[in-house]
């Protein structure tokens, strides 16, 4: 369509006039070249990336599996058309000559020639800098073969080393390597069993082992296990699971094996079990740190308890109270999951709060004054001594459909009855509320 | 208040478990003078069976003082002795905020606590021992002093209402 990188957005959109516009995600592209690296491994091992959007695969010594060469660019078009991609691949001896032909000419160079195979496309096809491509098309060279043909001793003299060692690397007189990327860890281990299991404690007793060699890895990478998974296969061939989600990331055997009981007591073993699967499903860093006599040891034991408790009822529904800069009550707080956070900050009392919130009961009245007497959840009251009113008005910056109603003056209302209160009335909108209440 | 002043008396972790549905919201806010928010953990179950098991694993687990929970049931013979077992293993003590009338068998004490209105302090409250297994029943009004963060027992011949030698 005459679409090329690089060029201005109205320009492109003279071109095609419905184009769309994303903002480039260059991290999400990484992400998907290193899951592309992946699943090129299923080709050759050697696989590397080129660029921010190439791969490089060493396909020595495993092009027959695939039934040659020819066979194997075929499958691996097919794989990749059918996951939606369009690519350009370029076989050759050398991988200069596989990049040149990869995006400048498409196509597999027989062996020994690569020369003739990519003799007549352009400079670019070097991989050189395109102040260098400009210049040497300048000067009449456009083809490889052109280049090749000048003496050598002016090439370097006129563009510097890089040109010769590209069109050397091209053409296998200079060697090249191509960097695989590491391969990612894998947390699991597995036991499988001579004979089936049934006991809660064999079962458990087998756990032990697949934790103990799970944590052994762990440590030597200097990370720790968030949620694991236990599978435990049966003879039938059905898989039962025990999920465990961590409080806090955890490589210590005695402290996480405890935490599997009540998972496994639930497992119904059928007629047994002969394989035990243990993976890390979410790991976290977890360096080593220094071990002091005055770090207290007591939270261990609140963290296990968080776990144990966060097994039943929800790891996020256990929640400590971090506070909020706000002088609004009921944001004054944040309430979020213990698992995930550290208990923090101080809390300044400025003004009395009540110790219980509610949301806004409306009771009668309209006097600016608090009543001197109401009800409020069937019971009534009568007004002993009043203290306020404080005047806290909304955030403005926030849209909140709890506070449209305007600002509020809070009044800590004593009744005859005994009970205090936490009253407001909205002036702007007359009418009175409880919201909370006091010791 | 008698959980909030009882939590900010005992040194170590208070876990507060409540089911899920209730509105009522403590406020760190409020209770700060208290009991220092951050040692409150703060659990949602679902159900009451859930808040009884949370509340029974916290307390024999021995990492947490004081565990408080808040029933809307009255609990059977079987949860009120396995809740007591559970302290006793842990060393830690069982606080159920129940509705009036609703109290189990198993309990060490029962405390009805209730806000009386008085004329010069604002925290006055009346607490009443109303089972004990080990001792004998009493009541007291007590009040909260906000600088040495104690509860205060306030005298009866001093406070009492309509007592014929209270000052004027």
């Amino acid at each position: 369509m005459g679409l090329h990188p690089g060029m201005g957005f109205s320009d492109a959109r003279a071109f095609c006039r419905d184009l769309q516009s994303r903002p480039a995600d260059q991290k999400a592209d990484q992400d998907f070249l290193n899951t592309l690296a992946r699943w090129a491994k299923r080709y050759c091992p050697w696989v590397g990336l080129e660029g921010i959007n190439g791969l490089a695969l060493n396909i020595a010594g495993s092009a027959h599996l695939f039934g040659g060469e020819a066979a194997m660019m075929d499958d691996m078009r097919h794989g990749l058309t059918q996951a939606g991609i369009t690519a350009h691949l370029g076989l050759a001896d050398t991988r200069g000559a596989a990049w040149a032909l990869a995006h400048y000419g498409e196509g597999i160079a027989p062996v020994g020639a690569a020369q003739a195979q990519i003799a007549s496309l352009p400079v670019a096809a070097l991989r050189l800098e395109e102040k260098t491509c400009i210049a040497l098309q300048r000067l009449g060279v456009r083809d490889i073969a052109e280049l090749s043909a000048l003496p050598r001793a002016t090439v370097t003299r006129r563009f510097g080393r890089d040109v010769l060692l590209r069109l050397d690397q091209a053409l296998g007189a200079q060697a090249e390597e191509i960097s695989p990327l590491p391969e990612a860890p894998h947390y699991g281990v597995r036991i499988t069993l001579p004979d089936p299991i049934g006991l809660t404690a064999d079962v458990m007793a087998g756990a032990e082992r697949v934790l103990e060699r799970l944590c052994s890895k762990l440590k030597s990478r200097e990370m720790g296990a968030c949620i694991l998974q236990l599978t435990l296969r049966r003879v039938d061939r059905s898989n039962q699971q025990v999920e465990l989600r961590l409080a806090r990331p955890l490589r210590d055997v005695a402290r996480i094996l405890p935490l599997f009981q009540r998972g496994v007591d639930q497992v119904d073993a059928g007629f047994g079990i002969d394989q035990l699967r243990l993976v890390a499903t979410q790991v976290e860093p977890l360096p080593a740190t220094q071990i002091s006599h005055t770090s207290t040891v007591q939270h261990k034991g609140l963290e296990d308890l968080i776990t144990r408790i966060g097994t039943r009822i929800g790891l996020e529904n256990v929640q400590r109270f971090l506070p909020a800069d706000s002088h609004i009550p009921e944001r004054s707080f944040i309430i979020s999951p213990a698992a995930y956070s550290v208990p923090a900050g101080s809390w300044p009392t400025i003004r009395l709060r009540p110790l219980q919130l509610f949301a806004p009961e409306p009771i009668g009245g309209s006097d600016t004054r608090p009543p001197a007497r109401f009800r409020w959840r069937r019971m009534s009251f009568a007004t002993a001594r009043t203290v306020g009113p404080e005047r806290i008005a909304p955030e403005w910056w926030l849209s909140d459909e709890n506070r449209c109603s305007g600002v509020r003056d809070y009044w800590k209302v004593e009744t005859k009855q005994g009970r205090r209160l936490w009253l407001f009335y909205t002036p702007q909108n007359p009418g009175w509320f409880v919201q909370g209440e006091f010791a | 208040m008698f959980s909030f002043a009882l939590g900010g008396q005992i040194t170590g972790s208070v876990l507060w478990i409540c089911e899920g549905w209730r509105t009522e919201q403590i406020s760190p806010t409020g209770f700060a003078p208290y009991l220092d928010p951050q040692n409150l953990l703060y659990a949602k179950a679902k159900g009451q069976p859930n808040v009884l098991a949370v509340a029974e694993e916290a307390l024999r687990s021995g990492a947490i003082s004081l565990v408080i929970m808040e029933l809307s049931a009255p609990i059977g013979l079987t949860a009120g002795r396995r809740l007591q077992l559970a302290a006793e293993a842990g060393r830690s003590t069982g606080l159920c905020i129940i509705s009036e009338g609703m109290g189990s068998n198993a309990a060490e004490t029962r405390w009805r606590c209730a806000p009386i209105f008085d004329a010069k302090d604002s925290t006055l409250q009346r607490w009443e021992l109303i089972k004990n297994k080990s001792g004998t029943l009493s009541e007291w009004d007590v009040k909260w002093d906000a600088e040495t963060r104690r509860v205060i027992v306030v005298s009866e011949a001093a406070q009492r209402q309509g007592s014929a030698r209270m000052p004027d």
